[in-house]
């Protein structure tokens, strides 16, 4: 670029600088890429330091029985996670029996038996759950599902199953059951694109040799597909649970609210996530605030163990198929 | 009945089921499309874009205030999280075998399941709390946090795509690494990168729990990121979690319009990218 015009033309530098300048250039090139790779471990270390930053009063004050205690009085300053955690888990697991069997169904529907044609079109239109926004899922469930369930399918399940201490007591209609119903839709779509995933990792020749020994096609799926894919389907359902896990608008939308560990499924619940999205923009208490930052951080580490373990059951089918049918 | 009969009408029995399985899960999908037009599309109106909220109990009045506020907190979203989540992604790429990318790719995996409520907790703890008030930036932040992992993935599984004969011949013909790699590999997979980028930019749109001590919302029309601002979720909830039927009615309308922008930004995306492959290969 640079033109001396009555010198003699230089001829060695000239190659030099160019080669300089892609030096540079691929030295800049990779110093900004790596900005970007380094910036995503540190926003996350960055997440967690305060997380527990802003748990730490909460912390100090309550130790490890705070995940014990069940008491949450704001007002007296007495704060205890149980019925939280008790409130999480029973949704998330409602959500499962209810997911599980219904997405693992579709599933094998349609990477086993459904006709080419209608495969597509029909996981696009399972997906598309997956895109609804969750304030949606939770409007939908306050004027439609809620009033549905409050005068007929609670009843009929109190009427029926009445004598399972889960379908006794008064309908409010927010109750824990409506919050595991609503989840539910909102992980199948999850557990099934994953499962299907996992199915469609299977080698045919599973198939082939379970058909050629006289299986029905069910019994290619039961004998020959389902356990080769098994772990990986566990982790499509591991998958799923930590979704539930940490949904928030819809649950607290349907769930009732209140701090109470009750047994039957009718009756109103708390999860983690709701919590926090109730009362932390009007906590005003220190330790309050603490104390739902706790909650955050607890539900951080289990969403995350459990997101580990789904990826590592998954991954061992999808990419250890090698491993897989060397133990055959 | 013999037992091959037996068996063959079992397998067809769990057929039916499945397929059963498959009608029961179209079911919600089906229900909430059907109403969300019943009842939110009666409300739409031309006002419904343009005007303000009306006072509580008054009838009349849009949601004007959280379209903006949507636009503009999606938008600062993406113009934090878009370059980080591609330029990561393409490190991870691009150098396959560093530590660097092992982590990035790791963390990326960890954030990718982390609850949108706890990072809000986190944008709160370290933008809101230091700055003693709610902004919208803020909100900016956590949704960008949650948009990154999304982006690093569909970045780096594009880039994997690209043959690497391509890269060899750029290089091969005196191209430097950082020209391959933008004017060569990223070129060539920019649609699919685009596309990765605007479906993260649909996910993040409808989400609700990030905002709700960042952005907080607002009654007002704002354009200022350092205060708090309202968006179109937020707007949903409030008016859904309200006592008035009138808000009610326009939560439906909101939601209607919230959904139809999430689809229309994620259809567009993927039929964007079909059209572009097809034309080119």
């Amino acid at each position: 670029m640079t033109a001396s015009s009555e010198t003699v033309p230089k001829v060695a530098p000239a190659p030099a600088t160019s080669l300089e300048r892609a030096n540079h250039g691929d030295r800049a090139f990779k110093g900004l890429l790596t900005v970007a790779a380094l910036a995503v471990p540190i926003l996350l270390a960055f997440l967690v330091y305060e997380l527990w930053d802003g748990a730490s009063l909460a912390i100090a004050q309550y130790g490890f029985g705070f995940v014990t205690s069940s008491t949450w009085d704001p007002v007296a300053e007495e704060f205890g996670a149980m019925p939280l955690i008790f409130g999480t888990l029973v949704s998330s697991l409602l959500a499962l029996v209810i997911a599980v069997p219904l997405s693992l169904g579709v599933a094998i529907y349609l990477t086993e038996f459904a006709p080419k044609a209608i495969r597509q079109p029909v996981a696009f239109l399972i997906g598309l759950l997956a895109a609804i926004p969750s304030v949606v899922y939770g409007l939908w469930g306050i004027f439609v599902l809620i009033p549905l369930l409050r005068t007929t399918v609670f009843p009929f399940l109190r009427d029926t199953l009445g004598f399972l201490p889960l379908f006794q007591g008064p309908i409010y209609g927010p109750s824990m059951l409506a919050a595991g119903i609503i989840l539910a839709i909102m992980v199948m779509p999850y557990i099934m694109s994953v499962g299907r995933e996992v199915l469609l990792a299977v080698p045919n020749t599973q198939r082939e040799a379970a058909l050629a020994l006289g299986a029905t096609r069910w019994e290619a799926v039961t004998t020959a597909v389902l356990p080769y894919a098994r772990s990986g389907i566990f982790g499509a359902v591991i998958l799923g649970l930590g979704r539930a896990l940490g949904e928030t608008m819809a649950v607290t939308m349907l769930i009732g609210n209140r701090h109470e560990i009750a047994a039957s499924l009718f009756a109103p619940g708390y999860t983690m996530a709701a919590a926090i999205a109730n009362e932390f923009s009007e906590a005003v208490g220190d330790l309050h605030l603490s104390a739902l930052a706790y909650v955050a951080f607890v539900l951080f580490l289990v969403t995350v163990i459990v997101n580990a373990g789904a990826r590592l059951l998954i991954w061992r089918v999808a990419r250890g198929s090698g491993a897989g049918s060397s133990a055959l | 009945m013999n037992r091959r009969t037996m068996r063959r009408s079992f397998s067809n029995l769990m057929v039916a089921l499945m397929i059963g399985s498959v009608i029961v899960a179209l079911l919600p999908l089906f229900f909430i499309l059907l109403n969300l037009i019943l009842k939110g599309a009666g409300s739409l109106s031309l006002d419904f874009f343009t005007k303000m909220p009306a006072p509580a109990g008054e009838t009349g009045g849009g949601v004007a205030h959280a379209l903006v506020g949507t636009l503009l907190i999606v938008g600062m979203a993406g113009l934090i999280g878009l370059p980080i989540g591609i330029g990561a992604g393409i490190y991870c790429a691009e150098y396959p075998g560093s530590r660097l990318t092992w982590t990035t790719r790791f963390v990326a995996d960890v954030m990718n399941g982390t609850p949108s409520i706890v990072v809000g907790v986190f944008a709160w703890a370290w933008i809101v709390a230091q700055q003693k008030h709610f902004s919208a930036l803020a909100g900016s932040v956590a949704l960008a946090l949650l948009m990154i992992p999304m982006v690093l993935r569909t970045t780096e599984e594009m880039i994997k795509l690209v043959p690497n004969s391509l890269r060899e011949a750029a290089l091969a013909l005196g191209y430097p690494r950082w020209r391959t790699s933008l004017t060569v590999v990223v070129r060539a997979t920019l649609p699919g990168i685009l596309t990765g980028g605007l479906l993260a930019v649909a996910r993040i749109a409808g989400e609700t729990a990030p905002l709700l001590f960042t952005a907080l919302g607002s009654q007002y029309l704002s354009f200022n990121l350092d205060q708090p601002m309202a968006a179109l979720p937020l707007t949903v909830f409030t008016y859904a979690t309200g006592p008035y039927e009138e808000w009610h009615r326009y939560a439906w309308a909101a939601a209607l319009v919230l959904i139809m922008v999430v689809f229309i930004l994620s259809l567009g995306a993927r039929l964007a990218v079909r059209r572009r492959f097809t034309l080119n290969g």
